[in-house]
């Protein structure tokens, strides 16, 4: 029984039998299996040089002679590779003797390979290990393939461990089996914990080298609640946790039985809560768990996973299944937010040096119209549905807002041209996400319908903390007084310019925070769905009063760490249960 | 070249060849001495100084990293292991794997 600590991303007890997966870029861990695995493993490996050879046969089939003759012949060295017996003998071996698995028996064998190529003094010689490494990564894309193949057609209950997921990696799971996702990188923010929240599993992140401990098959226990993840627990410690488990699914059914009654807090204000969706089909869950609408409905899995760009016609079908879910309550669709984390997969464009400050989200868009156009016209066809407004990402300043909407006006004609209807007073918002537009937002809000706060990217912007770096992320907090005195400004303006102002960040699905959040004068707050019976359980138990005095003193306090203490010992007393 | 025969069977040769071509034994060479050489029957093993290696392989091949110049120790056991030999040799010292000598390289 081994027990790591990590962060707890969303909550639950899961315990199942493990899968591990890992990602064709990274360097394969070293990861023990059972002697009784050595055949199925050593198996594997033979399968994944057949299947490499079929692969590189068809590619050098598509070659043309006359022009791709030096093309053609690493094509035929890299068959001879795949074909050397000693070669694939030296990786059976190695899982024989060590205990390996196939992806570290490949990836050790090969690496070795290259690092001897390396050495070589003769310059051309040396240049050979890329070579090597493409071999690597045609076997390892054989692996970690299939492996990706088996989480998308799972049996039983299974929980993922993987040293980091990627969306395209996440898109595929199998809802009814992934119980519970673990990995060794990542922060509160980061993609496997938006994921795993919306879809209601528990995860833990960061817990650095699990990969490395865990053997594909081990039962493994997530606490999602304590960010705790024990490999291999003994009897005593499965019945300690099923019980545990039981308990909190009793509170969660309490907290479901609230899901009729209205947010309101015991002095009588109303709060609207709303909840963000990855996917259409998570629309129902908003309902299901009390939400009153979408408050944040990302966009970019319409890119995902897919080969082309998604046609007008496939983002009118996506907006169209969730608008009518909702009828005439209110749906805000964000515009593509591709870029930095969301789209490196694609190897349709370049990587940039520093993503996070590059080309992305509305960046993105206004540099690449046509597609911009294409989404804008889908939502206005949709917005004659019910209750949509359009939403822009990641603005830095007016220009862009106001370029943004420009290019909407646009879009707006060309459908008066077409003769399509459309809702003409659609609001139009932005997300404040960055310092820039924070500080500036008394001049943004003049020319806007609303803004909606997403603290993620707001945090990081203004603390400069990648929130996915394990070694820095201890210093990503909303509760730092930097980032509390830039959303204090921001909701503050939208009071003077009469807007409405929403947040949409993971710091609003966290119950420590919303006595604060309150007191500064939110009065809309969208959340992974999941999290909405219990956020709804903390308004109905708080007074505004005690919230603008909770805010009042939080804003007279200099450190990160006071402030946190404060707002946990806060909320401990309104819910007791939840922490 | 020497030819000993321990029986009826077992041809033994063996022979040395040096790399004739400027960029020595990177991997085309090294496919094309592992195909001629997986046209025989016998085993064929090939050493410089420090390692010996199955002259089948080409990954063992090229991590002899033979640049030109290198000295290369031939082994060949088999029914047809003088055939093997002097086919190895034509690719090696004669058409040095179609490719230029560090002379012929000069003058281009």
């Amino acid at each position: 029984m081994e027990i790591k600590k990590g962060i707890a991303v969303s909550p639950g007890i899961s315990i199942a039998k493990s899968l591990v997966i890992d990602a064709e870029d990274y360097r394969i861990p070293r990861r023990s299996i059972q002697p009784s695995q050595r055949m199925t493993e050593s198996q594997r490996i033979r399968n994944a040089f057949a299947g490499a050879i079929d692969e590189l046969t068809k590619l050098e089939a598509t070659q043309d002679q006359t022009e791709g003759g030096k093309i053609k012949d690493i094509f035929a060295v890299h068959l001879r590779f795949l074909r050397d017996r000693s070669l694939k003998k030296k990786m059976t071996d190695l899982v024989h003797s060590q205990l390996v698995t196939a992806e570290y028996a490949v990836s050790a064998t090969m690496r070795e390979i290259a690092s001897h190529f390396t050495k070589v003094k003769d310059a051309y010689i040396s240049e050979r290990a890329a070579d090597i490494y493409d071999i690597e990564r045609r076997l390892l894309k054989q692996l970690l393939g299939k492996k990706r193949e088996d989480v998308e057609h799972l049996t039983e209950k299974t929980v993922v461990v993987a040293r980091e997921l990627s969306p395209t990696q996440t898109a595929g799971f199998n809802r009814e089996f992934v119980k519970g996702l673990a990995t060794d990188a990542g922060g509160r923010t980061s993609h496997t914990a938006i994921v795993a929240r919306s879809l209601g599993i528990p995860a833990v992140v960061a817990l650095e080298d699990l990969t490395e401990t865990i053997r594909a098959g081990d039962t493994v226990i997530i606490d999602g609640n304590r960010g705790i993840v024990i490999v291999n627990p003994d009897e005593q410690t499965i019945s300690q946790y099923q019980k545990y488990s039981r308990e909190f699914l009793e509170l969660e059914y309490k907290l479901d039985a609230i899901r009729e009654k209205p947010a309101i807090t015991r002095d009588g204000t109303k709060i609207t809560l709303l909840g963000n969706i990855e996917f259409p089909d998570e629309a129902e869950l908003v309902l299901q768990k009390g939400g009153e609408g979408i408050g944040l409905y990302r966009t970019e899995f319409l890119y995902l996973n897919r080969e082309t760009d998604p046609t007008e016609q496939d983002h009118y079908e996506a907006y169209a299944e969730t608008v009518s879910v909702f009828h005439d309550r209110p749906v805000i669709i964000r515009t593509v937010d591709l870029g930095a984390d969301k789209y490196t997969q694609s190897k349709r464009f370049a990587p940039e040096p520093n993503p996070f400050l590059g080309l992305r989200s509305i960046r993105f868009c206004l540099q690449n119209l046509v597609m911009f156009k294409t989404q804008l016209h889908a939502i206005l066809r949709a917005s004659v549905l019910g209750q949509v407004k359009i939403m822009f990402p990641l603005i830095t300043n007016l220009q862009e807002m106001m370029q943004a909407k420009f290019i909407l006006r646009d879009v707006m004609e060309d459908l008066d041209e077409e003769s399509i209807p459309y809702n003409r007073d659609i609001e139009i918002g932005i997300m404040i996400e960055t310092p820039s537009a924070a500080l500036t937002a008394f001049t943004l809000a003049r020319d806007i319908d609303f803004f909606s706060l997403g603290t993620n990217d707001l945090v990081q912007y203004t603390l400069a903390v990648d929130r996915g770096n394990e070694q820095v992320s201890t210093l990503y907090s909303a509760a730092d007084p930097a980032v509390l005195r830039l959303i204090r400004t921001v909701i503050q303006d939208a009071y003077k310019a009469q807007i409405d102002i929403s947040i949409c960040g993971e710091m609003a699905s966290e119950p420590e925070y919303i006595m604060l959040l309150l007191g500064l004068g939110v009065k809309t707050i969208s959340i992974t769905p999941p999290m909405i019976p219990e956020i709804k359980q903390i308004i109905r138990s708080v007074t505004i009063e005690d919230c603008n005095n909770v805010a009042r003193k939080i804003l007279t306090m200099n450190s990160e760490r006071q402030i946190s203490g404060y707002l946990r010992n806060a909320a401990r007393k309104i819910l007791p249960e939840a922490f | 070249m020497q030819t000993g025969q321990d029986s009826l069977e077992k041809i033994v040769c063996e022979m040395t060849v040096e790399i004739k071509n400027a960029d020595g034994l990177h991997m085309r060479p090294a496919m094309q001495f592992v195909d001629v050489a997986s046209r025989f029957e016998c085993d064929i093993s090939v050493s410089n100084n420090e390692n010996t290696v199955d002259g089948k392989s080409i990954m063992q091949m090229s991590m002899l990293a033979a640049s030109c110049g290198t000295r290369l120790k031939i082994k060949a056991e088999g029914t047809d292991a003088q055939e093997s030999l002097n086919a190895l040799r034509e690719l090696v010292e004669d058409k040095h794997f179609d490719e230029p000598t560090p002379n012929k390289k000069k003058k281009q």
